[in-house]
């Protein structure tokens, strides 16, 4: 290629090379708006009176009507399923997880007749939709005696989030060198003590991010709830909060709805914001839910 | 970007590779070692998860299989086999044969949108940067990517009532901004109520829950692409187009399947979107979700048999689903292992 061709190639390029980064940004731009919108009209739309909502989508609140709040918290028991929905997932969050990483541990550094059966029988629960087993899962728990109890509801959590759970732990306790359980042992460490003094605290980076998503999907899990807790003193918030929206097309207080949203919303974006850089991590791994 | 980015050392394996099952030593140790340690921490680490996991998933499952087949109403402990009753009941039934169809719909249309949308801004804020110089994405990246993730971070439940509230028909945003801008037909449209318009609307939202997800998903999976691979395909002329199309897409394949097969199960099921934006099903039933019909066969009408016919469908639905992505990644050479070597 002569010299005059590529100057004449690289000229062309860099005005198309503006074209292509400006179009970029415009579709990202865009697509950002798209996300951020919905989000702060919600939070200005929480700090207006129900008449102010119904008088402009737009208008700036005259005061910021906090009531909505306090209404939301109280009247609408949005403060007693966050309590209820914290209880449930923290007691589930640790139980999945110290369970999890056992069984993940287990299946990962030793062999033995069945190990890959009980592995793909996890994986298999990765893939089939809840909805096939909630009929009868709600006879188990009745017949356990824990249907409509929180309880009832952390096994469940558990037991539906430990798929995941396990699937990703093995893979880290997998990559873990076998060369430090060894010297564990021949320091006269057994088998339970490897585990909690050696290998749990190495695989405390995957463990991190396992435990941001599982809080994710229990915070947002629905369905389970829904069919199987049906006790409202018992409610968790998303299954509140569904039905004091749909309440709320009755007698209208269209504020406190909107304050409920943003207190629901609130402590997710916060973790989200906090654990942004590991959760980023841990989806470059290759699992997802 | 970190020296991780050019992938491990060759000497290593670039996937976690199990060593060979059947390596002697290994076998031997196992069965030398039945200590009281050794069994102990068996029972206690794989049997109490593994007792759960069988009580409250596995079982379950089978059962729903099995009550499919009799005409079980739940609350009567007597009930008798009906053979394929239940399922004929339920193929010949109008409503549930409307939301198969919606699901299937679903299944269509949306994993497809989430993927192309989710694939082509992660490379935008992967590689769409300047063609000269380092390879790297467009410049306020890291802020689009944090952005990107929020709509995930918000409970489902919450997505669709928050849009259910944006979409209303007199106090709404989107008809706000619409009769602001001068369409003053869509004064009180009802986004929701419409029959054209409620399944767009649902998918919409649908959609917005997820791109960001995957997004980040593909930015990893993409990242994970060594930077000499792009730079040779620059300098053999290949423009932004035919990299995404020939290099990048071909590298992530494995990724975009397993997220195309997700994708396929949520949209089987739908259930949070369809209940938060239309509960009662929408006009004509044209958002009606199997899992809709599931839960109101189950605990409205104590249908329970029928019910779980309904779930076996939905889970086939899933099964055909994931069949027929795996046969088109692999008719379209997705066979064909690529390995960074």
């Amino acid at each position: 290629m002569s010299t005059t061709t590529t100057t004449v190639a690289r000229a062309r390029l860099s005005a198309g090379e503006r074209a292509v980064a400006a179009s970029a940004h415009a579709v990202l731009s865009i697509w950002a708006l798209l996300v951020i919108l919905p989000l702060l009209w919600t939070l200005m739309t929480s700090f207006k009176s129900t008449s102010e909502i119904f008088a402009s989508p737009f208008k700036l609140p005259a005061k910021p009507a906090l009531e909505n709040y306090s209404s939301a918290w109280t009247t609408a028991g949005i403060g007693t399923f966050f309590f209820n929905t914290a209880f449930v997932v923290g007691s589930a969050l640790i139980l999945v997880m110290l369970l999890g990483s056992m069984c993940a541990y287990i299946l990962a550094r030793f062999d033995f007749p069945g190990n890959r059966l009980i592995y793909y029988m996890m994986l298999g629960g990765l893939m089939i939709p809840i909805f096939l087993a909630i009929v009868p899962l709600f006879f188990v728990l009745q017949n356990f005696g824990l249907l409509n109890t929180l309880p009832g509801l952390i096994v469940t959590y558990v037991a539906f989030a430990l798929p995941f759970t396990v699937f990703f732990l093995y893979a880290f306790f997998r990559s873990l060198p076998n060369e430090i359980s060894e010297a564990a042992a021949i320091d006269g460490a057994n088998e339970w003590r490897t585990f909690f003094q050696i290998m749990l605290p190495m695989a405390r980076p995957g463990l991190a991010t396992v435990a941001i998503m599982n809080f994710l999907g229990l915070w947002n899990q629905f369905l389970l709830p829904v069919a199987l807790n049906t006790n409202r003193d018992n409610y968790v918030l998303s299954q509140g909060l569904a039905a004091f929206a749909s309440s709320a097309g009755y007698d209208v207080n269209f504020g406190a709805l909107f304050a409920a949203v943003v207190i629901t919303v609130a402590p997710v974006l916060v973790v989200y914001v906090i654990f942004q850089r590991q959760l980023q991590g841990s989806v470059s791994q290759g699992t997802m839910k | 970007m970190s020296a991780a980015a050019y992938g491990p050392p060759a000497s290593t394996p670039p996937e976690l590779v199990a060593p060979p099952r059947t390596e002697p030593s290994r076998a031997r140790r196992w069965r030398r070692n039945f200590t009281f340690d050794k069994i102990s921490l068996f029972l206690v680490f794989l049997g109490i998860p593994l007792a759960l996991y069988i009580t409250f998933v596995v079982s379950p499952l089978i059962q729903a299989v099995s009550y499919s087949f009799t005409d079980w109403s739940g609350f009567s402990p007597n009930f008798k086999p009906v053979g394929f009753e239940n399922y004929v009941k339920i193929l010949s039934d109008d409503t549930f044969l409307k939301a198969i169809r919606n699901n299937a719909l679903l299944a269509v249309v949306v994993p497809l949108i989430i993927i192309v949308l989710s694939l082509a801004l992660a490379t935008m804020v992967t590689v769409g940067g300047a063609s000269t110089g380092q390879v790297r994405g467009i410049r306020g990246a890291g802020f689009y990517r944090v952005i990107s993730f929020f709509p995930y971070a918000v409970p489902a439940i919450i997505t669709g009532i928050m849009w259910n509230l944006i979409f209303d028909p007199s106090s709404g945003l989107v008809n706000g901004i619409l009769t602001g801008i001068g369409f003053s037909n869509f004064k009180s449209f009802p986004w929701l109520g419409n029959i054209r318009t409620a399944m767009p609307t649902m998918m919409f939202v649908i959609i917005w829950g997820f791109v960001g997800f995957y997004m980040v998903l593909f930015i990893a999976a993409i990242k994970g692409i060594p930077a000499e691979i792009f730079e040779a395909a620059r300098i053999d002329g290949a423009g932004r187009l035919r990299t995404a199309w020939s290099i990048t897409l071909p590298l992530i394949r494995e990724n975009v399947q397993t997220a195309y097969i997700y994708l396929g199960i949520m949209a089987i099921d739908a259930f949070v979107y369809a209940q938060a934006l239309n509960p009662q099903g929408g006009p004509e039933n044209s958002t009606l979700t199997m899992s809709q019909e599931l839960l109101s066969t189950a605990f409205q009408k104590g249908e329970f048999g029928v019910a779980c016919a309904m779930g076996v469908v939905m889970g086939l639905m899933t099964l055909l689903f994931a069949a027929i992505v795996f046969s088109v990644n692999r008719a379209t050479g997705g066979k064909d292992r690529i390995t960074l070597a």
